[in-house]
């Protein structure tokens, strides 16, 4: 079936990617999880534009996107906040809006916070590879990062009619808090140097990803030498690697790995941590009792 | 399906919570990790092992992941013991391969044999898919005898093309694409393991048996044309 619209990439920003709830169930097969890397912002998006939560949308990096919607299209935009526009004219952040065949959809640089979801209804229709329309950033499955003059099929639109919504524009983030489930690998670290990790300061490092957000301040040491032989790593699992710095493990992390586990930081601050800018302070606060 | 309940002192394996959704159970080794992946596997097929979505074995362990009751699972896993005889085995794929690998000379004076001695060590065995990791389709391939596992080569190359059939440490892989490599290569196969268009993707998946046969250069090209994305972020194998 021909898409019913498409949207025409103008200007992609740093790193526009399509983004769903990403694979599940082939871990084991070496494939990266992928999705959303704020999922409760891709939710709220695809609910203001009447869709399945986990429809397929566009994930923008700091610097916003820009598309000419081929066909009259609902749009809404959740996530890191920026300012929108519709052939030039200011249009709402945080709720649905309909434009008409050949409107420039702009959305500016985020105001803050770094990733920014653009859902339109109906979704994005690009084929699925694995169950998923994500793009994979570490294995290179799925669609690839947006560039200039990219056609993005859009689905059919939902018969359902959203009840009209908006969702609440999000604070500045002060301080990135991510709680720390202790373990599996706890005890290749100094308890004294566990301990210091809830104590000390953290800083996002610049060097942050989709497959992990990467950390600056005092290094983890070590109680043991040697190596770990690769295991099955989770989301939001923390590696401290040889340099002693913790990393965070985000959507497109790899499904192995080596380095020791510290702790696992819980699903729902993955997406602060996927609103974290470089330089806000990162507490690690380590949850007791299970 | 045996599997034995164990009634010893010792517990088949260590079994460490991994955040609040994920087990880790580690075990003796590569043996004792197909044993339990392919209990898991016939378990969660029978719908007898629910609330697990992802199943990752790995070198000494296997992750459950997306595990909707960790206490649950826990205690049947304390439970069981599997044996290599407690499930079916997977599939047994012929792979056939033209062994003219850059490094076979280099495998073969390590081994201290002929190149001819080397093809035939390596085509001797029946290899089990023991695990995935690097890449999407990557598996690591157990069955070659200890003694002949050879070190990664110091430099890895920038690209090993796809279907390069190579050996580092205790494993056989074979590149499902063409990535930056640092194993031994042995020859190269046509066969496409590794395709997001058909079901499944992955002929090497945990659990696959598989045999290599030497075969002459067919005159086509063993590298099928296709557009691999070059890995972006991962590391290399």
């Amino acid at each position: 079936m021909a898409a019913l619209s498409e949207l025409l990439v103008v200007r992609p920003g740093p790193l526009t990617t399509v983004q769903d709830l990403g694979r599940r169930g082939v871990a084991h097969l070496g494939v990266p999880r992928a999705g959303a890397l704020d999922e409760p912002a891709l939710r709220a998006a695809n609910r203001l534009v009447g869709n399945d939560p986990g429809t397929a949308a566009l994930e923008s990096t700091l610097g916003g996107v820009a598309l000419r919607a081929l066909g009259p299209v609902v749009f809404a935009t959740t996530g890191a906040p920026a300012p929108v526009r519709v052939d030039g004219r200011a249009a709402a952040w945080g709720a649905p809006v309909a434009v008409p065949a050949g409107a420039l959809i702009d959305i500016g640089a985020a105001t803050h916070g770094v990733r920014g979801y653009l859902a339109v209804a109906g979704g994005i229709a690009v084929p699925p590879v694995l169950g998923s329309r994500s793009a994979d950033l570490l294995s290179g499955l799925g669609p690839a990062p947006l560039s200039v003059g990219d056609r993005l099929p859009v689905g059919p639109p939902p018969s359902y009619r959203p009840a009209p919504d908006l969702v609440p524009l999000p604070a500045p983030p002060v301080e990135l808090v991510l709680r720390l489930r202790l373990g599996p690998h706890t005890d290749w670290f100094d308890p004294w140097s566990v301990a210091r990790l809830a104590r000390e300061h953290y800083r996002v490092a610049q060097a942050g990803n989709r497959i992990a957000l990467r950390t600056e301040g005092p290094a983890v040491a070590r109680a043991r030498g040697g190596e770990l032989p690769s295991e099955g790593m989770v989301l939001g699992a923390v590696q401290i690697p040889p340099d002693g710095l913790p990393v965070v493990f985000l959507a497109d992390h790899p499904t192995t790995g080596g380095y020791p586990v510290i702790g696992v930081v819980p699903p729902a601050d993955l997406a602060f941590a996927a609103q974290a800018r470089p330089g806000t302070p990162v507490r690690f606060v380590p949850l007791r009792g299970r | 399906m045996t599997v034995q309940v164990a009634g010893g002192p010792e517990p088949f394996g260590r079994i460490r919570p991994v955040g609040d959704r994920a087990l880790l159970v580690e075990v003796a080794g590569t043996a004792e990790v197909s044993a339990l992946y392919g209990w898991l596997r016939e378990r969660r097929a029978a719908g007898a092992l629910p609330g697990v979505e992802e199943i990752v074995p790995a070198a000494r362990t296997v992750l459950l992941d997306g595990v909707a009751d960790l206490p649950a699972l826990t205690a049947l896993l304390r439970g069981v013991r599997p044996t290599a005889a407690s499930s079916t085995p997977g599939p047994l794929l012929e792979v056939p391969t033209v062994y003219d690998g850059a490094d076979l000379g280099e495998v073969a004076a390590l081994w201290g044999v002929s190149a001819e001695a080397a093809v035939r060590i390596h085509t001797e065995p029946e290899y089990v898919v023991a695990f995935c990791g690097f890449a999407p389709g990557f598996g690591y391939l157990t069955g070659l005898s200890q003694r002949y596992g050879v070190p990664r080569r110091a430099t890895p190359r920038s690209a090993v093309p796809v279907g390069s059939v190579a050996l580092a440490g205790p494993y056989t892989g074979v590149y499902p694409r063409s990535s930056p490599g640092g194993w031994q290569l042995l020859g190269r196969t046509a066969l496409p393991l590794w395709d997001t268009g058909r079901e499944p993707a992955a002929l090497l998946a945990p659990g696959a048996r598989v045999r290599f046969t030497a075969v002459r250069d067919g005159g086509g090209r063993a590298a099928p044309a296709q557009a691999s994305p070059a890995v972006r972020g991962g590391g290399a194998e």
